[in-house]
């Protein structure tokens, strides 16, 4: 108890004689603990957006102008019949109209009261990557190699599959470079606190010389320099912290009701993440100081 | 090991009944294994032009006051740095108390230093600590408790006269004082065996006198003092035992001033004008007094 309370005064009084080196230090873990708190989430974030998309991946098949009510029902039962097929929604040609006015008003007031819209099926399939298969379940080989729709009602067959792909694209790219300058701002912090911690080191190398000299163990010297890293670290992960749930209540939930994919069920909570973030600062401060010591101790 | 241990035991008791001081030059003396410090043909160069210390044989006996005297470069640093472990002699034995250095493991080594003051031409205070602080801590290195600190600190600041400056932080004394500190250090955990290198080097001449005084003290309680110095004169005035190295190797081992002459013991005050080459004053002899537990190393570092 004697001892650990004079590791403790040591190494508050070694921080409060080296206030620059220590508010270096401090602002490094602040640092790293603040990318990962956005780096983590956002990964997520992007992750769920990539699957989001890949859900939405649609076939789409589009009748004939000319297609009747009893050619609707007949194409209907073929497309229901057809393998990966999960879900068939029937978009009339009016619906779809409809629909388009409300997104375009101003290119359909163009138009009058011409409606250029076939009725439409929209196909999702078991999964993403079946889309293609179902297409070509609608289509027949002709001898010349053209294909031509199984019903001849059908006008054509598309997968969604472009913009899907763009999105999918899109948000890999993000992740990569979220990546990238997530893990190059740990790397870069990682280095300031090890650098950090050494140069105080490097200015107390002539004590450490004097303690080996009058009899000090190496745990003896090292403890207090440990502590101090722990309690920097500590003071560092929990400012980042109060940051970013400041952050988290004045951006995130005001844009929470406008952007539904900043909030995904499936994101880290925020108590889960507060914890994973307090570990990674102590124990960044803690390793970083024990390993730079290793040097400084074989004197 | 512990039959080792009691051996040695027997052998310092049968050493001390059939002793008498004998000061012949260490050549003829047979190693005793009670010695202090033993060196037997130890080498130690650092590159091959540039010996450290060269075929160095000798031992010093308990209670002894020892001068290393050389010029820069002569290998009296080296000596001092073989003895607190600080590096390995390329061959040759070098025991401490009777045990073999090479033996102590990396680990064991700040043990063994406790039993050792150091006491260095630059002070190597401290610098962001009080006096008080400074002297403390080579006590909590070794684990004491408050109360101890409590007690030890100033009864050694008292005797080396630093009562009034407790609280003084070392940029705040004079260099005489520093060396007070440094020394206080070095004997507040009464080690058997006290080294310090060039203690007075940087020190003016009345100012060396007062801290060889007090080295001489720490002598008196028994401490074995090895002093490593280039000021001739004042060795030569002091006659005491005197090592002499020059280019790493021993070139003179004897009492300086002649063996004859040697008093057994003198007071600090005695001592003192030695120093400054006067005559002594009326002679106080003393019975010289029986070494105590302070002379024996503790065994804590033979585990």
């Amino acid at each position: 108890m004697n001892r650990v309370s004079f590791f403790l005064k040591e190494a508050l009084r070694s921080i409060g004689r080296n206030p620059i080196p220590s508010f270096a230090a401090l602002m490094a873990v602040l640092i790293t603990t603040l990318v990962l708190g956005i780096f983590i989430p956002a990964v997520q974030l992007a992750n769920g957006a990539a699957a989001d998309v890949r859900d939405r991946i649609q076939v789409n098949v589009f009748m004939k102008t000319n297609a009747t009510q009893a050619d609707v029902a007949r194409v209907r039962a073929r497309l229901e019949r057809t393998e990966h097929v999960k879900d068939v929604v029937y978009v009339s040609k009016a619906q779809a109209y409809a629909e388009q006015k409300k997104q375009n008003p101003e290119a359909y007031d163009l138009l009058g009261n011409v409606n250029p819209l076939p009725d439409t099926f929209r196909i999702t399939p078991d999964d993403a990557n079946n889309g293609s298969a179902i297409i070509a379940a609608l289509q027949t080989k002709g001898v010349n190699g053209k294909t031509t729709p199984v019903d001849p009602k059908i006008g054509s067959t598309k997968e969604s599959k472009n913009q899907a792909a763009k999105v999918v694209q899109i948000t890999g790219a993000v992740k990569l470079s979220l990546g990238l300058l997530g893990g190059l701002l740990v790397v870069a912090s990682i280095l300031l606190i090890s650098n950090t911690i050494r140069l105080s080191l490097f200015s107390r190398r002539r004590e450490v010389e004097v303690m080996k000299l009058v009899g000090a163990t190496d745990s003896f010297i090292r403890w207090p320099f440990v502590l101090e890293g722990l309690i920097l670290g500590t003071i560092g992960g929990v400012m980042a912290i109060v940051l970013l749930g400041l952050a988290k209540l004045t951006i995130l939930n005001q844009l929470e009701g406008v952007a539904t994919l900043i909030s995904r069920p499936d994101m880290i909570q925020f108590g889960p993440l507060i914890a994973v973030l307090v570990l990674a600062s102590i124990g960044v401060a803690a390793a970083g100081s024990g390993l730079s010591l290793r040097r400084f101790l074989r004197v | 090991m512990a039959t080792q241990r009691s051996n040695a035991a027997r052998l310092r008791q049968a050493e001390g009944r059939a002793d008498a001081p004998s000061r012949r030059p260490a050549a003829e003396r047979p190693s005793h294994p009670d010695a202090v410090i033993e060196f037997r043909g130890v080498t130690k160069s650092y590159d091959h032009s540039n010996a450290g210390v060269r075929d160095a044989t000798f031992s010093v006996h308990r209670g002894d006051f020892l001068f290393l005297v050389g010029q820069t470069g002569a290998g009296k640093s080296t000596l001092m740095k073989l003895l607190l472990k600080e590096m390995e002699p390329d061959s040759g034995l070098i025991r401490v108390a009777g045990r073999d250095l090479s033996e102590i493991t990396r680990k064991k080594v700040p043990y063994y230093r406790r039993n050792l003051g150091v006491v260095f031409q630059d002070f190597k205070l401290l610098p962001n600590r009080t006096v008080y602080d400074n002297v403390a801590y080579a006590l909590q290195v070794t684990g004491a408790s408050r109360k101890q600190i409590r007690q030890q600190v100033p009864d050694i600041l008292r005797l080396t006269g630093l009562s009034t400056k407790l609280h003084h932080y070392p940029h705040q004394l004079s260099g005489g004082e520093q060396q007070r500190v440094s020394v206080a250090r070095a004997f507040v955990n009464h080690p058997p065996l006290l080294l310090a290198d060039e203690p007075t080097g940087n020190l003016d001449p009345d100012t060396t006198i007062g801290i060889m005084q007090l080295l001489y003290r720490i002598n008196k309680t028994g401490s074995t003092v090895v002093v490593a110095t280039h000021d001739e004169g004042m060795v030569n005035r002091m006659r005491r035992r005197v090592i002499e190295l020059q280019g790493g190797q021993i070139i003179r081992d004897e009492v300086a001033g002649g063996y004859g002459a040697q008093p057994t013991s003198e007071s600090t005050a005695e001592f003192g004008a030695l120093l400054r080459g006067e005559p002594a004053p009326a002679p106080q002899r003393r019975v010289r007094r029986d070494p105590d537990a302070a002379d024996l190393f503790d065994e804590a570092f033979s585990e």
